[in-house]
């Protein structure tokens, strides 16, 4: 049996379903986008132009949890199906779009360079616990222009895993499409095999901006993926109640699949977020508060009961540097985001509430995932009967060392630790150089990155992609990328 | 007795009790106490009470925005007592308020905006997404001496320079004194970009403007 957490009864999911609807009625969400309220008024959504909202219908809505799609596949930029959105399959990527890095000689946040994402990217290429990719970082040496599409850029260089991004604007999102299309080999290809998923974010409380939602409509009509991400901030720009939280969690998302199903109906759109409950002390916006975790868990139990794909950000710390916080927090989102199903679950490796990326972290949160993911599989008799064959043979003696049951077996039940995690006696440990786990991580990060190979992207590819992408840095006045010199792109 | 109403008012600032607040406040102007006497009696001390609280770690942001709002009230309640008797509140300062263009992020700025308020300070709210001339005209029209400016993006950060460099071509630099808040806004940036402070919460917003204003 898989274990599993609920975090509502039956009768609150239906509950906050039928008042996400009712919000949708009453107030109404705030669109901030032309042609999404031409196709919410089209629809029969009642659109006021003067103050942008638009109030819709539950048939309306109902209409569009019809024809979106209940599960889909990710695929590795070499084809291969990889990431499976739906049911109950949980995978993980790393925290995106970090504004900092925690540089480990310094142990302190400074803004991240082309260098820092690509040992990044090598990093999650070799991770077995990392299921995808995510454009981590914003580099600092290139124009803010092109933040979001030179990240992309950059992943479609080095990894095969799937990855997670998103459009900072709304014309760079069409350079980004661009890219994918030419790694899976044409629009057609890249709608019927997706490789990347972009997230778009409504504003709290009930607000489509332009950018993000004109984002959603492309996707939709695209085929490519889109992840919804909404971060009702409890206390602050949501209700301080955690399931009226969700309540507006709800109405935010559903507002997305409608829009998403007008523009294109059987659009693939994710039932994700990345709410939080607000410190009433900082005023801040913890992501390793429990509170947090519990509203994520709920509103992935709501996207469920309605057969949707599910996304979350978790695993995650609002710690300054590796410290005790930081693995507990890290570790409490994680397993409950496990544990509840998740099928995407975003944020390892990232401190500092969303802003900061450390690659020595993203190994320690790799080692809690591995653990999240092995608890996952539950326990299983796997013999019949479950011991009373092995004890015939064994009666009293204590060698199962020894045993072929236990070779059999260890590597299946047991969820066996890198090095970053320290299990040795204490005398093994003092020989080994008395480490902390920050320092084991920082061991760990240089061989894994050392034993990164180049994945086979044809040269012709990396000259087109450099292209596209260098033509999108000169419309915004920057002459030349930095250079690749891995692959002699310069 | 007056000492009974103003402890009265003090405490159901510190309770969090608005209409208490009002109430004492009504009580008071009723038995004759001096408008003047029930602000530095009743209603500020109450005030630095659940700023002292908030410092220790003891009150959270919402106690300190339910006071705030019981000294507004409160406040509105004094004004007309205080033009019959031809006497002026001395005002902390003038304040114009605002998160820099590009930028949507509201509570931060906001609280700022509260806490001023309920210390004494005219507060000009610009509201979020502001552009630089709208900082600039209003500064102007209201005469202000303090400019504060929100910003929670590093994208966004440099907005507050431009607010900045636009006061002093407009030559209003030296009538202002400017400061500067959000989270990833540092003593340092407000050193290189020339604001005049930088504060890491509302209540230090509040002692900082109380200060820079005090310098002149």
């Amino acid at each position: 049996m898989r274990p599993t957490l609920r975090m509502l009864s039956e009768s609150l999911v239906g509950q906050i379903v039928a008042e996400g609807m009712a919000l949708l009625r009453d107030p109404g969400v705030r669109v901030h986008n032309v042609e999404a309220r031409r196709l919410l008024a089209e629809a029969g959504a009642d659109v006021d132009e003067g103050r942008l909202v638009a109030r819709i219908p539950e048939r309306i809505v109902r209409q569009a949890l019809e024809t979106t799609a209940r599960d889909f596949n990710l695929f590795t930029l070499d084809g291969q199906p990889a990431v499976h959105y739906g049911g109950d399959d949980v995978h993980f990527d790393p925290g995106s779009a970090a504004l900092a890095i925690l540089d480990p000689e310094t142990n302190r946040q400074r803004v991240p360079v082309t260098a820092d994402f690509i040992r990044l990217l090598k990093l999650v290429e070799r991770l077995p616990q990392i299921d995808a990719q995510s454009t981590s970082m914003i580099c600092g040496d290139v124009v803010p222009e092109i933040g979001d599409l030179y990240r992309l850029y950059l992943a479609l260089n080095y990894i095969r895993k799937p990855i997670v991004t998103g459009a900072f604007r709304t014309d760079t999102w069409w350079v980004m499409k661009e890219m994918l299309a030419a790694v899976a080999g044409g629009e057609a290809a890249l709608a019927a095999r997706p490789i990347a998923v972009f997230d778009v974010c409504p504003s709290p409380p009930l607000l489509w901006s332009d950018l993000t939602c004109q984002n959603l409509i492309d996707c939709a009509r695209a085929g490519i993926p889109a992840e919804l991400v909404s971060m009702p901030l409890a206390g602050a720009t949501a209700p301080v109640t955690l399931a009226a939280a969700v309540v507006q969690h709800t109405a935010e998302c559903l507002s997305g699949i409608v829009i998403g199903q007008l523009a294109k109906p059987g659009a693939k759109i994710v039932w994700g977020g990345s709410p939080a409950a607000f410190d009433m002390r900082e005023g801040t916006t913890p992501m390793g508060d429990v509170g947090t975790w519990m509203i994520d868990c709920a509103y992935a139990q709501v996207g469920k009961s309605l057969g949707l794909p599910t996304h979350a950000y978790l695993g995650m710390s609002d710690a300054k540097i590796i410290d005790a916080q930081c693995g507990m927090e890290s570790a409490g989102g994680t397993l409950l985001g496990a544990l509840a199903g998740v099928n995407m679950i975003s944020g390892a490796g990232m401190m500092d509430f969303e802003s900061c990326q450390s690659l020595e972290k993203l190994v320690i949160d790799a080692e809690m995932i591995g653990m999240a993911k092995r608890l996952l599989r539950g326990i299983e008799p796997r013999d019949e009967p479950i011991a009373l064959g092995l004890f015939q043979k064994m009666g009293h003696r204590a060698d199962y060392l020894a045993e072929p049951h236990t070779l059999k077996w260890f590597t299946k039940e047991l969820y066996l630790p890198s090095p970053v995690i320290d299990r040795a006696t204490t005398d093994g440990w003092l020989r080994k150089g008395a480490t902390t786990a920050a320092e084991r991580a920082a061991d760990r990060v240089r061989s894994l990155v050392a034993s990164y190979q180049q994945v086979p992207v044809p040269p012709e590819l990396r000259r087109e992609l450099r292209a596209i992408a260098t033509r999108a840095a000169q419309s915004f006045g920057m002459s030349a990328l930095p250079p690749l010199p891995d692959f002699d792109l310069v | 007795m007056s000492t009974e109403l103003l402890a009265q008012i003090t405490n159901s600032l510190v309770d969090g009790d608005p209409d208490q607040t009002v109430a004492g406040t009504k009580q008071a102007i009723a038995a004759g106490l001096e408008p003047l006497a029930i602000i530095e009696g009743g209603l500020v001390p109450g005030m630095r009470i659940v700023g002292e609280r908030y410092a220790s770690g003891e009150y959270f942001l919402p106690n300190l925005i339910v006071s705030a709002s019981g000294m507004k009230q409160a406040m509105a309640l004094l004004a007309p007592e205080l033009k019959a008797r031809r006497q002026e509140l001395k005002s902390a300062g003038t304040v114009v308020i605002g998160t820099v263009r590009g930028d949507i992020h509201e509570i931060g700025k906001s609280l700022v905006a509260t806490m001023l308020a309920a210390n004494g300070f005219e507060v000009h709210d610009l509201g979020v997404d502001v552009p630089v001339d709208a900082f600039v005209s209003r500064v102007r029209e209201a005469g202000a001496n303090l400019v504060g400016l929100s910003a929670l993006l590093t994208t966004t950060m440099r907005g507050q320079k431009d607010v900045i460099d636009a006061l002093a071509n407009a030559g209003l630099r030296q009538q202002v004194k400017v400061m500067v808040g959000g989270a990833p806004v540092t003593k340092k940036w407000a050193d290189d970009i020339g604001a005049d402070g930088w504060a890491q919460d509302a209540v230090a917003a509040v002692a900082l403007a109380s200060r820079l204003v005090a310098r002149g």
